[in-house]
């Protein structure tokens, strides 16, 4: 069995969470890498790869004309996986719709080659499932899977032609500037909810932030309220992080925050209310004013 | 403007609820669930009366698949202005596959100008319906929402990216899915929650479509999650740096 993995690169390097992708890929067999746009020299350099499709002239992962290139290639394959990211759940459920076959998106554990557990209600159970497609099209979370290195390997490059889009173009992108590491990979992650009462105070996070190299988060709460961008948000319907350090401050831990950070190994809480459900997933809680804690866990770190 | 706007909407456990895993792990507990429309569709409703209060759509069709009961997700549609609705009815649960085959069948005898969904159901958490209908069409596909503009036959999507936000042209129909931003939902009025009662609900029966509904997938089991223990509280910042360091050793 050989599986194809969609391996996403920025800048040069491979994305943590494609690297988490590849490693799962590798319990089904032989692994391939695609690569759209450039950086298929950084995928060739992942050890277990055996070869990479590069295909330069798809340059924004539009997912019709990744989709149907990715279709064209399905039959050589068993298994096809990308990162559970906004690229892959965009193009890897089209796939299956052009493959006819059901997706299996979130894989937190493989089981075996048919059979996978992903999590449904928001983390709140766990579905064991296993799937009689003939290919089985999957998205990991990478906070699952210990990625391989981004060095070690020499895989093969073959060079694919671009299908063309018309009915889908790209017209921009806006990225955040941020010089923080990315919240899914970040070692420390501090995230701030409704108890920040408004975008200024966000900008409070930043000098532990800074102190710590953590990547900052928001709640669902905090982003529907205008303090911080949808980017930032962890839990159900944003980003599922599972960082070293997790520090919860002046969020209330709903369901679906939890969804988003539950699997961190060390979680710290600050919230005024003593009931808050953050407090009971927290290793570490502080029952107080994050007005007045926030400036002195700055200084004792 | 003509065109026609299809909104697929799905009845789930409402998101306030806590689901129980049920005792013989075959799924979980709905019984006697409090049950209403998957947030994320609301959205996509909200958007589609919009885009016909703006003039850019004639008209606004609701649709679900589920059993008789899920009538009161597409009764809260019409009374945040959707002006009719169609139940497909099964007693099945149908995987994304094969509910995106009955809504193809759906989209086509409508002769829709736009599917707009919600991005993600909030009970199977798939986020894949959207994506493989669309595929199923042959239509272009604007995932996870931020912001529409429907102009000379095209939408453009302003989409919800791990960085940050891309734009993209879509040639009509096509499918867009809904993300938290995208608008803020109506409340429905009391007024429009009666007028809702009035308006047109069709009932088809699933196997009059023809479609392949079967399951691909065979649910094992369902478990609960491994519980984290409860940690200590503890009184000051020093005491919290100095426990994170000698007796979690992360810092």
């Amino acid at each position: 069995m050989t599986a194809l993995v969609l391996v996403e690169v920025e800048n040069g390097a491979v994305r943590q969470a494609s690297r988490s992708a590849v490693a799962a890929a590798s319990r089904f067999g032989a692994v391939d890498a695609i690569v759209f746009g450039d950086g298929a020299q950084a995928a060739a350099a992942l050890p277990g790869v055996t070869r990479v499709l590069s295909v330069p002239g798809l340059v924004n992962d539009l997912a019709e004309p990744a989709a149907d290139l990715l279709a064209a290639r399905a039959k050589d394959y068993s298994h096809i996986l990308a990162a559970a990211s906004a690229t892959g759940k965009n193009i890897l459920p089209r796939l299956a719709g052009l493959l006819d076959v059901q997706p299996i998106p979130d894989v937190v554990e493989i089981k075996d080659a048919d059979t996978f557990v992903r999590p449904i209600y928001a983390g709140n159970a766990l579905a064991t499932v296993r799937s009689s497609d003939s290919i089985k099209v999957l998205t990991v979370r990478g906070s699952n899977f210990d990625p391989v290195a981004a060095e070690g390997g020499s895989a093969t490059v073959e060079t694919i032609e671009a299908p063309a889009s018309e009915k889908s173009v790209f017209v921009k992108v806006e990225l955040s500037a941020s010089d923080r590491p990315e919240l899914e990979s970040a070692r420390v992650v501090i995230s701030g909810g409704k108890g920040l009462k408004d975008a200024a105070n966000f900008k409070l996070l930043e000098p532990i932030a800074d102190k710590l190299n953590a990547a900052i988060g928001a709640s669902r709460a905090a982003v529907d309220s205008g303090f911080a961008p949808n980017e930032m948000q962890v839990g159900q319907t944003g980003k599922i992080v599972a960082p070293e350090l997790y520090i919860a401050v002046g969020l209330s831990g709903a369901i679906q925050h939890l969804a988003g950070m539950k699997d961190s190994r060390v979680i710290v809480a600050i919230n005024t209310d003593p009931e808050a459900p953050i407090f009971k997933v927290a290793d570490y809680g502080i029952v107080g004013d994050l007005f007045e804690v926030l400036p002195t866990l700055e200084k004792a770190l | 403007m003509t065109m026609k706007v299809l909104v697929p909407v799905k009845r789930v456990v409402d998101y306030n609820v806590k689901v129980r895993v049920a005792a013989d792990g075959s799924g979980v507990e709905t019984q006697g669930v409090k049950m209403s429309m998957n947030p994320f569709d609301e959205i996509a409703v909200e958007e589609a009366v919009r885009l016909r209060e703006k003039g850019a759509a004639k008209e606004v069709v609701v649709v679900t698949v589920g059993a008789q009961a899920a009538q009161d997700v597409l009764r809260t549609a019409m009374a945040m202005g959707a002006d009719r609705a169609i139940l497909v009815r099964t007693d099945d649960t149908l995987e994304p596959r094969a509910v995106a085959n009955v809504l193809k069948a759906i989209a086509t005898r409508e002769e829709a100008g736009l599917i707009c969904m919600g991005k993600q159901a909030i009970d199977d958490d798939m986020n894949a319906t959207g994506q493989i209908l669309a595929a199923k069409l042959g239509w272009p596909q604007g995932t996870f929402a931020s912001a529409v503009t429907v102009a000379d036959g095209r939408i453009e999507v302003a989409r919800e990216i791990d960085g940050g936000t891309e734009v993209v042209s879509l040639t009509l129909p096509a499918v867009v899915t809904a993300d938290l931003r995208l608008n803020e939902p109506r409340y429905a009025s009391l007024p429009n929650i009666m007028k809702a009662r009035k308006k047109p609900l069709e009932t088809v029966e699933i196997d009059s479509l023809g479609v392949d509904t079967a399951s691909r997938l065979t649910v094992v089991s369902v478990a609960e999650p491994a519980e984290r223990k409860e940690g200590v509280k503890v009184n000051s910042a020093a005491e919290l740096v100095e426990k994170l360091k000698t007796e979690a050793k992360v810092i």
